[in-house]
């Protein structure tokens, strides 16, 4: 597990408060965590702040699951 | 009577009769306040008359880069913002039918797309903080119509129904967006009505006088306060009865 995917489970375990292992690579945050299109919005901005990036909408968008951001983050994180 | 201490407010048209009473009693009631507009000389004006902290940050809202750069510069100058007030505003009077495509166009982006761009600016700040206040100056003529304002009508109009959608979308984090529409308050404008005019106006209104804009301030006062909380998406009437809605 890449330092990356850590972060990025600590900041969605603490932002939707949920158990470290429902947050799985397939694991959606609307569908199967519980969050709302606002707290996906917040997940977004959570991110930009502890990676120091800029996630431009259409990419946020297309960030849906746990394994999604950290994809996007290894990527845009370099 | 509602202390705004620690609390850092943006007031929009903070040159203008109500803007300018608005930001005097937000700093009195302890907020630090960025007070924006495009005459940076009545701006320094206002602020010399505020004992608190002030900030003068110059906008012109027909301007969209000026307009985006606005939140951003008031969230560095003071270090967060709290609280937003839409203020500011223009006419372009008209009969309908001879309505200018300009005419409209300038009246719906400052009135109301500027509004929208602080607006959303402010929002992404605010949630993160837990914490906001915005609040849209529009018009007792929003709700009740005007002749000769069809666009003004519109934009203010406009206003109360953004306000009722952001307040829905950000209630659970603490947010609150509220609108204030103001009656016939004395200004520089109704100054100049001859005494034919200002009586038929006065007939209109059951408390008998034009309002003054401190008494729109104090509306704003409370709906930037924390006993406000549970105050969100209405539109506050102070109009001395002329529309009771």
């Amino acid at each position: 597990m890449s330092d990356i995917a850590d972060r990025v489970r600590k900041i969605v375990v603490e932002h939707l408060n949920v158990d470290a292992d429902k947050v799985t690579e397939k694991a959606s945050f609307i569908d199967d965590l519980g969050a709302d299109s606002l707290d996906q919005v917040e997940l977004v901005m959570a991110f930009e702040e502890e990676f120091s990036v800029e996630i431009p909408d259409d990419a946020a968008e297309s960030i849906q699951t746990f394994g999604d951001a950290v994809s996007f983050l290894e990527k845009a994180v370099k | 009577m509602f202390d705004l201490s620690g609390k850092r407010a943006l007031v929009t048209g903070a040159s203008g009769g109500i803007g300018r009473a608005i930001a005097e009693k937000l700093a009195e009631a302890g907020a630090t306040v960025g007070l924006s507009g495009t005459r940076v000389n009545v701006l320094e004006e206002v602020a010399n008359g505020i004992s608190g902290d002030t900030h003068i940050l110059p906008c012109n809202l027909s301007d969209k880069d000026s307009v985006d750069a606005l939140i951003p510069s008031a969230v560095e100058a003071m270090g967060g913002l709290d609280i937003l007030v839409n203020n500011a505003g223009i006419t372009r009077d008209n009969i309908f039918m001879r309505m200018k495509d300009e005419e409209w166009d300038d009246v719906i982006a400052v009135n109301l797309t500027a509004a929208f761009r602080l607006s959303r600016a402010a929002v992404k700040v605010m949630m993160k903080q837990r914490y906001g206040r915005i609040i849209g100056i529009t018009s007792v003529v929003g709700v009740t119509g005007n002749p000769g304002q069809g666009n003004y009508a519109a934009s203010k109009a406009g206003l109360i129904g953004m306000s009722k959608a952001i307040a829905q979308e950000v209630a659970s984090r603490n947010v609150t967006v509220n609108t204030i529409a103001p009656g016939f308050i004395a200004s520089a404008m109704t100054d100049e009505l001859n005494e034919k005019q200002r009586d038929s106006i006065l007939a209109t209104i059951p408390t008998g006088r034009l309002g003054t804009a401190d008494e729109i301030a104090a509306g704003a006062v409370f709906l930037a306060s924390d006993e406000a909380s549970y105050v969100t998406g209405q539109t506050m009437h102070i109009n001395g009865g002329m529309a009771m809605i």
